[in-house]
């Protein structure tokens, strides 16, 4: 993929948002008694959203200087994205404590490569961190 | 008159110990932050929001503001030793401070980046005692047609906060404005984009996008690789942060330069400090004597954009608490701050909390002097706080993230959407999309489609009511002008393409 198709793919994304926004848009009342209606503004912005992806994705095609994209870079940012995606769901099942806690490990094992008693420390350190600053001495709730 | 009574009465506020506390919190977790790349001043002042909910509003104000200006400090100390902007406004000190540091002038370039952002901060201070007053009285004359198109006005400055693509930045305004739409229609109660949730009903908070957008978003492009950060060696000793009296010398129309160019930038709604910054630079060069220097370590080059930097926020706070308009980023958090804390910032801003507004501006000036003595002789302590592991670094910044959020709204589904806005930010920095024109459009999206509704409703449905009314009519012209400033660029480009 080069960044010319990255251009591509984010202009039809946005593209198919400003077509939802127009469809949800046109369902709600332009304009009612009092002036204009909820599906007023969400219209304009929504076709102003779809003129302009489509001049993206017009430009994205013209355009002849693709540039290379790093997937390795991406992949680990994909990679923490889900880690995080996983420790939220935790935090339901097991609480603040243990799911950052999990999360801190996977992050300093896995994503920085150290060795499993470094990750543990720092994992078990930031997590003790958090409840003895927020629940204990400030007061905040932790998830 | 008025105003030296205000400035007496904003003393007797600031001077108190406990604001004179918050006032030194907020500069030092200013400089801090801005020392740190990849944790500005937006997102930590949206983490530190829900903390400040039980604070005297004064003292939260003072410190929130504090980090604001402070981080504009920190932010030239990591761009000279490491040539690693620490905010996207000190790039351009860059250019001139990494050359004097491979020079073996990392300290007078520290220091005159200090000094600069000490004079540019308080002429900025100056700026908004002296200007916001009289702002806000005719400001008074705004009705919701002109509210409408100074609204717009701020959305057309999108134009100057657009990096390479100038329909990257319209675009990501508008998802911007979709994303205030979301929740309960305030006119119709009609849901609007809730997915059938009903924790969206009451909308998005801004605190959610923001931290996602800028904290969560920078972390994953930060986490792609390995870098820990220590690539120059800090230096060490005062006398080695102290820039020569021919540096001072040379600096003299800099830091003019910085100072007025930053505070009027600075009012303008959209236009930010890094634009400021680049086009203080771009000034001070095409004036210089010796413009053949930049680029290669001329003091100028540091002390003006760096000037620029500090008093743009003397210069954004003019229209955000006189107007209710947030010109960056930054301002945007300490609008929604005000509005969570209960104020409206707006015309009645001033007469209404003298002693907020006053006390605000006093902190200032302490504020810059507690900088100059902090940041001098302590630049290479702040230096250290890049040699935190990445892999301790970027956990804290998520945790701190999560709980920011949590405390807000108490909500795991808070939590679960501040992961998607953080994936957007990755997304959006991966492709080129600027970050501030979504910010900008979040913000000004509700009161904007409100003040559009009211001013149609006062004309019975009449789009006329935006071309006659004087101010209204002004403002909507500037704003088209500016939308066509790209297309004048562009026509000028292909003029001299075609002369030559």
């Amino acid at each position: 993929m080069r960044a010319r198709n990255a251009d591509l793919w984010s202009g039809l994304a946005l593209a198919i948002l400003a077509g939802y926004i127009i469809v949800q848009a046109s369902g709600w009342d332009y304009t009612g008694p009092d002036g204009p209606g909820a599906g007023f503004f969400p219209l304009w912005y929504g076709i102003a959203m779809l003129v302009l992806s489509a001049a993206l994705v017009a430009s994205s095609l013209l355009r002849a200087e693709p540039e290379g994209l790093d997937w390795r870079g991406i992949g680990r940012a994909a990679a923490v994205s889900a880690a995080l995606a996983v420790a939220v769901a935790l935090f339901k099942l097991v609480g603040f404590a243990i799911g950052f806690a999990a999360l801190a490990f996977f992050t300093v094992s896995v994503m920085y490569r150290r060795p499993w008693p470094l990750a543990a420390a720092v994992a078990v350190g930031l997590a003790g961190g958090f409840y003895l600053v927020f629940p204990l001495l400030l007061g905040v709730n932790l998830p | 008159m008025d105003i030296l009574n205000g400035l007496m009465q904003g003393f007797a506020v600031a001077l108190e110990p406990a604001n004179l506390l918050w006032c030194l919190v907020g500069v030092v977790l200013g400089t801090v932050v801005g020392v740190m790349p990849g944790l500005g001043p937006p997102a930590t002042i949206a983490m530190l929001l829900p903390l400040t909910f039980r604070m005297n509003p004064a003292g939260a104000m003072i410190m929130l503001a504090g980090i604001y200006y402070g981080a504009k400090y920190g932010g030239s100390t990591t761009s000279i030793l490491l040539n690693v902007p620490g905010e996207s406004a000190s790039v351009v000190t860059c250019l001139d401070g990494y050359a004097m540091a491979r020079k073996g002038r990392a300290g007078a370039a520290l220091g005159i980046a200090a000094i600069a952002s000490f004079v540019a901060g308080t002429v900025g201070v100056v700026g908004l005692m002296l200007v916001a007053p009289p702002l806000a009285k005719v400001a008074l004359a705004f009705s919701a047609p002109e509210y409408f198109s100074l609204m717009a006005l701020g959305l057309a400055m999108v134009v100057l906060l657009a990096g390479r693509s100038m329909l990257k930045a319209l675009l990501a305004m508008l998802v911007g404005l979709w994303v205030a739409g979301i929740g309960t229609d305030p006119f119709s109660t009609t849901s609007r984009f809730t997915f059938g949730r009903l924790e969206l009903l009451s909308g998005i908070d801004f605190v959610v996008v923001a931290i996602g957008v800028f904290a969560l978003g920078e972390v994953l492009v930060c986490m792609e690789g390995h870098a820990e950060g220590g690539a120059v060696p800090v230096p060490k000793g005062l006398r080695n942060l102290l820039p020569t009296l021919q540096d001072l010398k040379d600096c003299r129309f800099a830091f003019v330069n910085g100072s007025v160019l930053g505070f009027l930038i600075g009012v303008l709604p959209g236009a930010g400090s890094t634009i400021a910054s680049f086009i203080s630079y771009g000034v001070e060069k095409a004036v210089s004597r010796r413009p053949q220097e930049f680029g290669k370590g001329a003091v100028e080059g540091v002390a003006a954009p760096e000037g620029a930097n500090n008093s743009e926020t003397g210069g954004a706070l003019v229209p955000l608490l006189t107007l209710g308009i947030p010109g960056s980023g930054t301002t945007a958090v300490l609008l929604a701050a005000l509005v969570l804390w209960g104020f409206k910032p707006g015309p009645l801003f001033i007469s209404e909390n003298p002693a907020l507004f006053w006390g605000l501006v006093a902190s200032m000036y302490i504020g810059n002097v507690m900088l100059l003595v902090l940041n001098l002789p302590l630049v290479p302590l702040f230096a250290q706080v890049l040699r935190t592991p990445g892999y301790v670094l970027y956990p804290l910044i998520i945790g701190i993230s999560i709980v920011g959020v949590y405390s807000v709204s108490g909500s795991l589904f808070d939590v679960s959407l501040v992961v998607a806005f953080g994936v957007l930010g990755y997304l959006m920095r991966k492709l080129d999309y600027p970050a501030a024109p979504l910010i900008l459009g979040l913000v000004l999206g509700g009161g904007m489609e409100r003040a559009l509704r009211q001013s149609l409703m006062m004309s019975q449905g009449d789009l006329a009511i935006l071309a006659t009314r004087p101010i209204c009519a002004a403002m909507l012209a500037l704003a088209v002008l500016i939308l066509l400033v790209p297309l004048f660029n562009k026509l000028n480009a292909w003029r001299l393409q075609a002369l030559e």
